[in-house]
């Protein structure tokens, strides 16, 4: 390879310092972060949701099919048959109960695509810390919404 | 006495606080030019950051590694921040002010071989570096403290030589009247490749980048301070800051008139430079990156010192047969 020129290069350095002094005044990537917040793409991924339907009733109908396709084994489910005087979801059995790791959990949203009811959603908070190991498994009761479309999923949406 | 006592608390006082206050802007800055938002926490806009370094710096543990050469490894922060502070004994900045009717001269001192003096204040700074790095029973300190003597030894004699230009287009080694001799043309204009060697040379003698071989962290830790901490480790910052002021000024003096400039307004011009030569270090070290070793050496050796002395002989003919 043939040596640059002793000219080109001390050119190449003046070249160098143009570009950083043009970069002095854009705008800075990062932001300050607790004030100011960026605004997430609507399908990225972040904690979970148990949907319901319109109607109160959960989506979820125990079926297990997320907690097999989870690659990080994250989620357990513990299926019941519902009560037929006074169901908890559409179908015949319900999960009574419900925990994900999200210390295990990658965020890569299989349990979404398996879930045969879309009850299982990934949300688009992220802000997900806390202090235990204990209270970052999350219960059946942390995971439901409280009230059809908590979640930002349209509650009478089919699947 | 009594004058010249109260001007150089003044002026440590200042340099300490630019000192401080130039590690914020640097940081700032670089962040800035990487896109960064840098410091913007401590007070509103960050700008107490530097009092939040500091007072963590003085709450340090004082620790202090297994088989240190005691009273040196106390003495080289001392050294590193007193050579440097030293060097603005001398400069001028400003010309004669009178305070209350009192006539002030806007230096500390008026020595008659002052560019001598402002050289052997530099080349002691090296003894800052180099027991700094012996003293502390290290090998990455050693490593960093030899190469701080190298670069700055080896970047000495093209930094004199440049100045050497100077003193012979004034006729004198006082630096008021150097300055005093810039009143029309500044000699960057009549000495061009003399202030390009200076401004490289300086960056060596500073220990900044590109040429901050002896505290490269990548390769040795922190170099010559790796092994102090809390105040020690913040006296060989201030020694940093405070040393690229110096060189600035020294810069100014020589090469960019000095305290001259539009309307002659005294501190006010001496300021402005400054602040643009601090912006020039800055800007250069979040630019170019770190120079080999070998290269470093053979760029002071090869090319700075040639070239320096071509310039010394071009710039004597001009002055002593051409007029």
């Amino acid at each position: 390879m043939k040596k640059k020129s002793a000219i080109s290069q001390v050119l190449s350095m003046l070249g160098g310092l143009l570009i950083v002094l043009k970069y002095t005044f854009k705008k800075p990537a990062t932001i300050r972060y607790p004030e100011e917040r960026r605004k997430l793409p609507a399908r990225s991924r972040g904690r979970h949701y148990l949907t319901k339907w319109a109607d109160g009733k959960e989506r979820c109908v125990g079926c297990e099919l997320c907690a097999i396709v989870c690659p990080s084994q994250a989620i357990y489910v513990k299926p019941a048959a519902n009560d037929p005087e006074d169901p908890h979801s559409h179908g015949e059995r319900y999960a009574s109960d419900f925990q994900i790791n999200m210390l295990r959990c990658i965020y890569c949203g299989y349990c979404e695509e398996a879930c045969p009811t879309g009850a299982i959603i990934l949300s688009n908070e992220f802000e997900l810390s806390g202090y235990t190991r204990e209270s970052l498994i999350f219960t059946k009761e942390t995971l439901t919404e409280k009230n059809p479309g908590d979640s930002g999923r349209d509650p009478t949406r089919e699947i | 006495m009594i004058e010249v006592l109260i001007k150089g608390i003044i002026v440590v006082a200042i340099l300490m606080g630019a000192a401080a206050y130039m590690t914020f802007c640097e940081r700032v800055l670089m962040a800035r030019m990487q896109l960064r938002l840098g410091p913007n926490r401590v007070g509103p806009l960050g700008l107490l950051q530097p009092i939040a370094d500091g007072l963590k710096l003085l709450c340090k543990e004082s620790f202090q590694p297994v088989g240190v050469e005691n009273f040196t490894y106390w003495l080289a922060p001392g050294i590193s921040l007193f050579t440097a502070l030293a060097a603005f004994v001398l400069i001028p900045i400003g010309g004669t002010v009178y305070i209350w009717g009192h006539p002030v001269n806007l230096y500390i001192a008026d020595v008659n071989a002052g560019i001598l003096f402002l050289l052997a204040f530099s080349s002691l700074a090296v003894y800052g570096v180099v027991l700094a790095g012996w003293a502390s029973n290290n090998r990455y300190s050693l490593l960093g403290g030899l190469r701080g003597t190298a670069q700055m030894i080896s970047y000495e004699i093209p930094m004199g030589i440049s100045l050497l230009t100077v003193v012979l287009s004034a006729g004198t080694l006082s630096l008021p009247e150097i300055v005093d001799a810039q009143r029309d043309h500044w000699f960057v204009w009549t000495n061009p490749v003399g202030f390009i060697v200076y401004v490289i040379t300086a960056f060596a003698e500073t220990n900044r980048a590109p040429f901050d071989m002896p505290e490269a962290e990548q390769e040795l830790v922190g170099g010559y301070h790796t092994e102090y901490g809390g105040m020690k480790f913040a006296m060989f910052f201030l020694a940093e800051y405070v040393n690229i002021l110096a060189v600035s000024a020294i810069a100014i003096t020589l090469f960019l008139g000095g305290w001259h400039g539009p309307g002659d307004i005294p501190v006010l011009w001496f300021c402005v430079k400054i602040i643009a030569f601090v912006f020039f270090f800055i800007w250069v070290r979040s630019t170019l990156p770190r120079l080999r070793y070998d290269q470093l050496m053979s760029f002071g050796w090869k090319v700075l010192i040639p070239v320096a002395t071509i310039n010394l002989i071009v710039t004597a003919y001009f002055i002593l047969v051409a007029p």
